[in-house]
This record gives C-alpha cells, structure tokens and sequence, in this order.
C-alpha cells in the first residue's frame, strides 16, 4: 500500500475461533481482571488460554488446588472488586456448588462457564446438556438462583460472555453461561465483535477500612427475621431479574403448527429439523430460550396456545422439559426426545421424533378439558422487545 | 471506682427505689500526677461491644493481639480479613477492618483471590482448628506451597466450639469430647496433626510459629511472633502462620481456670511452643534482595 492510499472502510475481520478460546477472550476484553481455574476436559483450553494471556496482559491467573480452591478465589477477588471469571465442566462445578451458594448468599457478581460433560459421576468427556438441573434449580444450598445464559453459537457465546458480566454487577449475583462440550471444542467463524465493559466501582466492594466504616461481605444472618429479611431482598431482586432479563430466539414460528424448543447444541440440531420437515410441508418453528433461568415461560405459554404440539430437544434424559410443560401448562401436548452420556441427537432421529408428535396430534385441536383448568396470562408487550437474533446480541443492543 | 463508691451506690439504690434521686456532687478531677502515663487501653479498632464468646473463652485475647498487632503496624485502613466458620466467625463484629466471610476451611483460597486482586491491602485469615486442620487442609496447604502473601492466625483449642465440642484433628489422644466420648483412640480415629510443623516445611512459607494464651508471658510471646508474621507479609517475603494454642472451656466441660491449667500442663506437651521456621533469617526479603 503507497502512502497515499486511502485505506479501506474498516471491517470487522472474520476468523476461526475455539469455543473456549473465544469465551476466554470474550472474558479477557470484556475487562475480567481475574480467572481462577482447574485442568478439566473439556473446557481444558480456556484455562490454558488464560494461563497464556492474563499474565501478558498484568491481570491474575491462578491454577487453584481444586475447584474448591478456584471458586473460592473467585468469591475473594469478587469481594475485592474485581472483574472474575471462572470456567469448568461438570463434575468441577459439583464442587464449585458450595461457593456458588456462598456467593449468591453475600451477593458477589462473578461469571462461572460450564463446558458441560456427560455424568452422573466422572461420566465421559463427550458433550452434554445433563447439567440443566444442576444449573437452573440449584448448584447449591438455599433459596436462590443465578440467571444461566445458554449460548448456541460461538459468536452468541461471546455476546453471552459480555452480558453475563454486566448482568452479574447490575444485580451483585454470579452468572452462569451453560455450554457444552461443543461449543467449547468445536471452532466456527466469528466477527471479533468482542465489548468492553466500563469499569465497576460500588459502595460493598472491600478495599480497605480507611477514612470510612468497615465493610463486611457475608453470607450468615443467624437471627430468623434478620435472614427471612435478606431472603425478601434476594427475591425482589430474582422477581426484578424475570421481569426484565428474559431472552429467547424463534426461527419459522410465525405460522407453525409445530414447535421445537431447544438450547444450545441441540439447537442448532433443531435447526436442520425444521428446514428438512418444512421441505415435507410440516409448518414447524424453533423455539430456543437463551436465558433458561429466568426460563422464558410466558412467551412459550403464549404461543402454545396457537401449537398442536411441542416437541423438546436436550442432550440429557429430560430436564428442560419439565420447564417448558410448567409453561406449556397443557396448553398442547409436549413430547421429548433427548439421547444421554455424550450423544448428540442426529436430525433424522428427531425428525422421526417430530413425525410421531405430527402423527399422535393428527392436527386436532387441543383438549379443551385441559385448557379450562389453565388461568390466563397476561403477556406484556415488553416480553416481544426481549426476542433477539444474534446480529443485536454482538452488537451489545441490550444494554 | 472505689469499693467504697460501689457500696454507697448500692445503699442509696436499696433503700427505697421511689425517693428522687439524690443530687450527685461533681467529682473532683485529680489531675495526673506527671508521672503518670497510661500503659493500657483498648487499641483503635477493637470495637467497644460485649462478645458472643463463652465466658473464659480465648478468641478475646487473640482479636486484641491482633488489633493491637495491627494497630501498631498502622495497617488496618488497608487490612482485609477472611472471617472462617466457627465461633470466630463474627470477627467482623470485633475488629473494625474489612472483612469477607469463607465457606468453611476456605479461607486461605478467598485470602488468595483478596490478595492477588489487591496487591496493597493487607491480607489475613483467621481460622480455627476444625477450619483450617480438617475441612480446610487443602486450602491451607496450597496457599502456603504458593507462598501467598498471606498472614493466618490459627486458633488451635482442639475441638469445634460453635457446634458443641466435637473432636477436631487436633485433639488429644484419649480426649472426650461429645463424638469422642470415651475419649480419642488412635487406632480408630488418628492421631492429633501438627499441621504449622507440616506447612513449615513448605518454601512458601516464610514464617511459622506456635504460641498460647496459658499466661501472661505466652500471651506477650505470642503478640510478636503475630507482629513477625505479619512483618513477613509487609516484607513480601510470602506465607506466615502463627498457630495459638487456646481453650474452649464449654467444649472442654471445665471451668475457666482449670481449663487454663489444662491447656499449660496437656495440650502444651502435645504441640511444643516456639518459632518453626523464620526465612527471614535464611533469604532477603524482596526489597532486600533489590537493594
């Protein structure tokens, strides 16, 4: 190029990106100042990732002793102020379930990645959604939740990263970004839409006792009323987080009869489903919650109403599923396919799965016994500004 | 006060409840005599509140040993303390610094993500022996091998208090205790660990020491060797644990003073006084070493 050429419109250079990788640099640029972790497959890169970049870049890295050891770093470094970011997989998180409790108790913002893996116990090291009820119905001890961000793309896990750490400092909770084993080995195409985060100051963090009264970050309120109170607070504040943060995607819903719904991996398998059964002349839609806590349960209710049937989509034995027929609340029937220990269901079994939905249904309208027994729902028009597409989620629309 | 002051007061009160009050002259203020120059009081940031500690409990003495360690040191503007499970964990109720409370044992992993986040604050843990010697070994022992600027006060009374005077990895062999009660028998249930001579073979650490609150004299031998410790952190020079050797006289089911004979004439024998290891004297500090 000669000096005196006019350089070209910039552009947001496409390239190959690991899943882990770009979670890890996700983190990295959206302003993380610390990651603790520990070697577990197959989230392995993004350790490694992190062991490489955050002493290049003067941040905190730490090979803890276990994810014992890792989660309660976090939970220190978190109290500190910093910006953390923890990763494993499945069985690591079972052990970082105690902190996680911890946290939400003490309400310390961090981001936890699980790359999840097939169980119970050591299970295998193949991809897996078994997780789901680890991540959206407890972790640990007590009445809380964190939101779970379930990315199904590695440009849409990038996007998740960012909002999981503003998510995390807006509501003082730790976030969870549910992934498998695929979208953190797999690689894909991604524009290096990467944000970064101002950065967090607030009146909790600890910083040292001087020229002011001590801070305490803390989980134990031993008088009843005292601890009934802080629960009060901690559900306002979940009641606040599922007005406001519920997020899901449709493909092909607009005139479905049929409906798939669908996170993560098994998504994008879903994805395949609904251009081969619509090539049959099947009017089927994909409906794919990004948050599955808060679970989008209004605007799956909403729209049963207009389906002759559900057909559920996971990696595991069924576990979303229960979700979405408390959503569903037999609105139209649901039915469940799902494979389990690290099989990734093929298009042409779900297919099959969705011709005997399409088959039992036999496109009757729902049973009106049932629909009798459900209240109606009030659905605010602020649920539709929630829909997103990926175009809006990297470029940081929800802010 | 005077006695005679406290005699007169509980007359005048007994004799008859519903009379006013009588009018209370002045007192005259002797002035000090030049002399004179107070040697004790409560240091700075040892909050002026009643504890929840048993009575002859020794958690007391070692929060004022640390706040006067801290006070003397003047770092407690940028001190942050890692609160433990177990009876000390209302140490933020005593000592006016920050503090983040740990899941149990987990202390020495939260003072890990404190101080690497916070390069200028002051770090310390403060954890008692089922914290630190039983759940928490792993913690402990990684934080040390990595040589965390860290400094951990080691409250060694050889049981759980806060949940009944259960057996710790650190009681007595032949010990009752209420999940001992025939008392510890190795065969089945260990021998006590001494876990500051274990940490004090780590490179990491930079300074380790066991003292006691038994008497006068341990409990000033025991003030310099946390003054030390801490001194290694503020050295950057790495890990520094000091273990006391206290009592917990309800876990124990003695009185006070007996409990204080006990922990001299038995639980002494078992866990020797004195400094393990001081690096200090053995490599130069970082700042030394630039010099």
């Amino acid at each position: 190029m000669s000096p005196t050429a006019v350089p070209a419109a910039p552009t947001l250079p496409r390239i190959l990106m690991k899943g882990n990788v770009a979670m890890a640099e996700a983190a990295i640029e959206a302003g993380c100042d610390a990651y603790f972790g520990y070697p577990i497959t197959p989230q392995a890169e993004l350790l490694e990732w992190m062991a490489r970049r955050m002493p290049e870049l003067g941040r905190v890295f730490v090979q803890a002793e276990s994810e014992l050891g890792a989660a309660n770093m976090a939970l220190g470094a978190a109290a500190a102020g910093a910006r953390v970011l923890v990763s494993s997989s499945s069985p690591g998180i079972s052990l970082m379930a105690e902190a996680m409790s911890y946290m939400a108790g003490s309400e310390v913002p961090m981001v936890l990645i699980n790359v999840m893996r097939g169980g119970p116990g050591l299970g295998s090291i193949q991809p897996s959604q078994s997780d789901y009820f680890q991540a959206t119905k407890g972790h640990g001890h007590g009445d809380y939740h964190v939101p779970v961000l379930a990315p199904s793309s590695i440009p849409e896990a990038i996007a998740l990263v960012a909002w999981a750490f503003e998510l995390a400092e807006r509501y003082r909770t730790p976030v969870m970004l549910l992934a498998d084993g695929i979208l953190g080995q797999a690689m894909e195409p991604v524009e290096q839409a990467f944000r970064h985060l101002p950065r967090h100051e607030a009146d909790w963090m600890l910083t040292g006792a001087k020229d002011r009264a001590p801070r305490a970050v803390r989980s134990l309120h031993l008088k009843a009323d005292d601890l009934e109170a802080h629960n009060l607070d901690l559900q306002a504040k979940y009641t606040q987080i599922r007005q406001r943060e519920v997020r899901w995607a449709t493909e092909e819903m607009d005139d479905a009869d049929f409906a798939l719904v669908a996170y993560g991996t098994s998504a994008r398998v879903c994805r395949s489903v609904v251009e081969r059964a619509r090539a049959e002349g099947i009017r089927v839609g994909l409906f794919r919650p990004i948050t599955l806590w808060p679970f989008p349960e209004d605007a799956l209710a909403r729209r049963a109403k207009r389906l002759q049937g559900i057909l559920t989509v996971e990696m595991s034995a069924g576990q979303m599923v229960e979700d979405v027929r408390l959503a569903v609340n037999g609105r139209c029937p649901v039915a469940f396919h799902g494979r389990m220990g690290g099989v990734v269901p093929s298009p042409t079994e779900v297919l099959d799965a969705l011709h005997n939905l399409v088959a039992t249904t036999g496109g009757l309208e729902p049973d009106p016994v049932s629909l009798l027994a459900v209240p109606k729902k009030t659905v605010t028009a602020a649920h539709d500004s929630a829909e997103v597409d990926l175009a809006s989620l990297a470029e940081g629309l929800w802010t | 006060m005077s006695t005679a002051l406290l005699l007169e007061t509980a007359e005048a009160t007994a004799v008859d409840l519903d009379s006013p009050l009588p009018a209370i002259a002045p007192t005259e203020v002797t002035p000090p005599r030049p002399e004179m120059r107070q040697i004790y009081g409560r240091p700075e940031i040892l909050i002026d509140r009643s504890t929840h500690f048993c009575p002859g409990c020794g958690h007391g003495v070692v929060h004022r040993l640390l706040a006067e360690v801290l006070g003397d040191l003047g770092v407690a503007g940028r001190t942050i303390g890692i609160a433990p499970v177990g009876c000390a964990v209302f140490a933020y109720d005593y000592l006016a610094v920050d503090w983040v409370e740990a899941p149990h044992g987990r202390a020495p992993a939260v003072a890990t993500g404190v101080a690497r986040v916070r390069p200028d604050a002051f770090v310390l843990t403060y954890q008692g022996d089922g914290d630190l010697a039983a759940i928490g070994t792993a913690e402990i022992v990684h934080a040390a091998a990595r040589g965390e600027r860290i400094t951990a006060i080691f409250v060694n009374n050889g049981v759980f208090g806060m949940t009944g005077g259960q057996m710790a990895p650190t009681t007595l062999l032949g010990q009752r205790t209420t999940s001992s009660p025939t008392g510890r028998d190795r065969l089945t249930m260990g021998s006590p660990i001494r876990i500051t001579e274990m940490l004090a073979l780590l490179p990491g650490v930079a300074y380790a020491a066991r003292g006691s609150i038994a008497d006068a004299a341990s409990v000033g031998k025991t003030k310099a060797m946390i003054r030390r410790a801490c001194d290694a952190q503020l050295e950057g020079r790495g890990f520094a644990i000091v273990e006391v050797l206290s009592n917990c006289p309800v876990g124990w089911g003695m009185e006070p003073v007996a409990s204080m004979a006990w922990l001299r004439d038995h639980v002494t024998p078992e866990y020797p006084l004195g400094v393990i290891v001081d690096r200090a004297k053995e490599t130069p500090s970082p700042a030394e070493a630039n010099a």
